[in-house]
């Protein structure tokens, strides 16, 4: 459907289309103050945050930030208070005018919009929930929840029904006729979400949504939200300062600091390899645990053992490399199981010829996806004699870890931990 | 003591009273229209008031005190006081003040309130509209009673410009206040879904500011019942005329009655109005 708006749209600049971004931001600067446009000539534009306000009396909220969000990602905008954050999310859908610089939204310009195309594009694309929830207290919960679709001026049997749809998605079946005052803050950003949601928007734009919760709310609704994404696939923008937040949710995190992006990367890569001693002092006390995930530190097995061989080779191949057991695969080389020494033993020493080795003979222990991050191994790890085995989804054996590898990952290399 | 000095001197009062007959000369007929207007409205309220008998409007007030007020008794005691009322031989003029007090309230809404949207949405209004305001709420109204004399002649018509005046400010700085008010994320949030401006504003901001813009109407209320006793002076009758001729005749007793009338219906008024603003939710 949006291709085809593109092709006719004048806005649109089809050369500067990356095919996978969704969003492209370009060189967008945000000053706040009286004549904001003089600190872009060349003689301010170099100087410092500080610099600038002494000498113009203009803030810098952002500076050449430069960001390209894909379609169906979960894009995490972090920062401490004051770092341009939840300035950023307003420049996207201009609640807040950028200085300069562009912002496309499907090969759209935002920047160049007026202001009835730009409210048409907001009805179509966006949905936004909000730190303080910004719920409509007068009107009631399926009210709330439906104002999106009574904005867009449709009908209000249809805009009922969605509403009560999402309001059911979001776990707030039977609360419909309350107002928001009488619901418990995690309820009320419930109503916020459905809110968002009811719209089907294409972006969703979460400012802080959580951080007003208590920590257990905080943390279900952090998983429901990952279970909801997993089905909606949008793209989401979400405002945080919390790094445990973003390291959960985020698949790409940039951060920002006094309004420029000090650093952007998935959490692994943000945990792993901090770009300065500001991200450094962010990710001090994140648990490598929590971003590592098992795909990035299996090692290739040492031995695999193929079923179809037959027993005899599996104990000669285990033999030559001195080992008790090793994992063992069928043709399509899925994981099967662990085949052990001794019972291979029995199986060469049976009166009647084995051609394969039957499933009965090997031992079956529980696998891992590459995604799956090391907390959650730590408890398979412990009951476990074997290294892990890691396979995909349809059960392809990939690599192997080991408990030693789990635990080198997680502690942190001498001298960095430290700076 | 330093005297000012006499050479500096501010042609002010030369260049008003310029413009003053100017203003009379030319803008006869706009005046004339207004004030036609205006009485209409008067009229019509007085109208109403008065054909309505006081053996309906009592029960009325003491039904709107127990429905609206929120108790039995407050209904009971409006009654007992319109009754005081008309037992002090006042009813017929309460009921012209009442309506001259109803009539201003309803000029001032219909200006106050877009006025005060206005003021809320631009700093430089706010900015411009601010010391106006202050003018209009502490010039003594004579200075304005007597231009309004001049355009509009004796009677009703003037009592109620020099009303509106001093009883608009209110309702335009509480809607302003109001709006101003209304959570930032609700309406930002109304703008997120690509709300217009004035589906933010009947959605969300006036919604959300009603209370404070009920304490304005219940504000820019008494002090039209206040103004009104002012009005009588010239010409309009009602309340106010009677504590006047009271004051005149020496005829202390007399002054106190009429002078407890205005703070029953006062008080009547102001219980109704205060009740709109703190609707439950």
């Amino acid at each position: 459907m949006f291709d085809t708006n593109i092709v006719n749209d004048p806005e649109t600049v089809h050369s500067e289309i990356n095919n996978s971004s969704q969003i492209v931001i370009k060189d967008l600067w945000k000053v706040f103050g009286r004549d904001s446009k003089r600190v872009l000539g060349r003689k301010y534009k170099v100087l410092s945050k500080d610099e600038i306000q002494e000498k113009t009396g203009c803030v810098i909220g952002l500076r050449e930030i430069n960001l390209e969000i894909k379609k169906g990602e979960f894009y995490i905008l972090m920062g401490l208070s004051g770092s341009g954050k939840s300035t950023l999310i307003r420049n996207l859908i201009r609640l807040v005018k950028p200085t300069s610089g562009s912002i496309k939204i499907n090969g759209k310009n935002l920047t160049k919009m007026n202001h009835e195309k730009l409210l048409k594009f907001r009805r179509q694309t966006f949905g936004m929930v909000f730190q303080h929830y910004g719920l409509f207290p007068h009107l009631t919960v399926l009210d709330n929840a439906a104002y999106g679709l009574k904005v867009r001026g449709i009908s209000k049997e249809d805009r009922y029904t969605k509403a009560r749809e999402v309001l059911e998605t979001v776990g707030l079946k039977g609360w419909e006729d309350y107002h928001p005052g009488s619901l418990s803050g995690g309820m009320q950003q419930r109503v916020g979400l459905a809110r968002a949601l009811a719209n089907d928007p294409e972006i969703l734009l979460m400012d802080e949504p959580f951080s007003g919760l208590d920590p257990l709310i905080k943390r279900q609704m952090q998983d429901e939200l990952i279970e909801l994404q997993d089905k909606m696939q949008k793209t989401i923008i979400f405002v945080t300062h919390d790094l445990h937040e973003a390291l959960k949710l985020g698949d790409r995190i940039a951060i920002l600091r006094n309004g420029e992006t000090v650093q952007v990367g998935t959490p692994e890569e943000i945990v792993t390899q901090p770009a300065d001693d500001y991200v450094q002092d962010f990710v001090r006390d994140a648990s490598p645990a929590k971003v590592i995930t098992a795909g990035t530190i299996m090692e290739p097995a040492k031995i695999i053992l193929y079923a179809w061989e037959g027993p005899k080779t599996a104990l000669t191949l285990l033999r030559n490399n001195k080992r008790r057991a090793a994992f063992i695969v069928d043709k399509s080389h899925k994981l099967l199981g662990v085949a052990r020494e001794d019972k291979l033993e029995e199986l060469v020493n049976k009166p009647e010829k084995v051609g394969k080795i039957p499933a009965s003979a090997l031992r079956r222990v529980p696998s891992v996806g590459p995604d799956t991050i090391l907390e959650d191994m730590f408890s398979i790890v412990t009951k476990n004699q074997y290294p892990v085995p890691v396979v995909d989804k349809n059960n392809r054996f990939l690599g192997v870890v080991t408990t030693d590898q789990i635990f080198e990952s997680i502690t942190p290399t001498e001298g960095e931990g430290n700076v | 003591m330093f005297k000012f000095p006499e050479v500096v001197t501010i042609p002010l009062a030369k260049g008003i009273d310029f413009i003053m007959s100017w203003l009379l000369i030319h803008l006869d007929g706009f005046f004339d229209a207004i004030g036609f207007i205006i009485l209409q409205v008067v009229v019509g309220f007085e109208a109403l008031f008065l054909f309505l008998p006081w053996f309906v409007i009592i029960p009325l007030a003491g039904l709107a005190g127990w429905k609206l007020v929120g108790k039995c008794k407050t209904g009971l005691v409006f009654m007992i006081l319109m009754f005081l009322i008309g037992s002090f031989g006042y009813w017929e003029l309460s009921m012209r003040t009442l309506s001259l007090v109803v009539a201003s309230v309803f000029f001032s809404l219909l200006i106050g309130i877009p006025m005060g949207i206005n003021m809320a949405r631009s700093d430089k209004t706010e900015a411009i509209l601010k010391p106006v305001l202050d003018g209009m709420q502490t010039m003594p109204s004579f200075v304005y009673l007597i231009p309004a004399l001049m355009f509009f002649g004796m009677g009703k018509v003037p009592a109620m410009f020099a009303t509106i005046i001093y009883a608009v400010p209110p309702v335009i700085r509480l809607t302003n206040v109001g709006i101003r008010t209304v959570d930032v994320e609700a309406v930002e949030a109304s703008k997120a879904f690509g709300a217009t401006a004035k589906q933010v504003l009947f959605d969300v901001q006036l919604p959300l500011a009603k209370p404070a813009i009920m304490v304005g109407i219940n504000q820019t209320t008494m002090m039209a019942l206040a103004m009104v006793v002012i009005g009588s002076m010239i010409g309009a009758k009602g309340l106010g005329m009677e504590v006047l001729l009271a004051i005149n005749r020496i005829e202390v007793g007399k002054g106190f009655e009429a002078g407890l009338s205005i703070v029953f219906l006062a008080i009547i008024v102001d219980r109704i109005t205060f009740s709109f603003s703190e609707k439950k939710q």
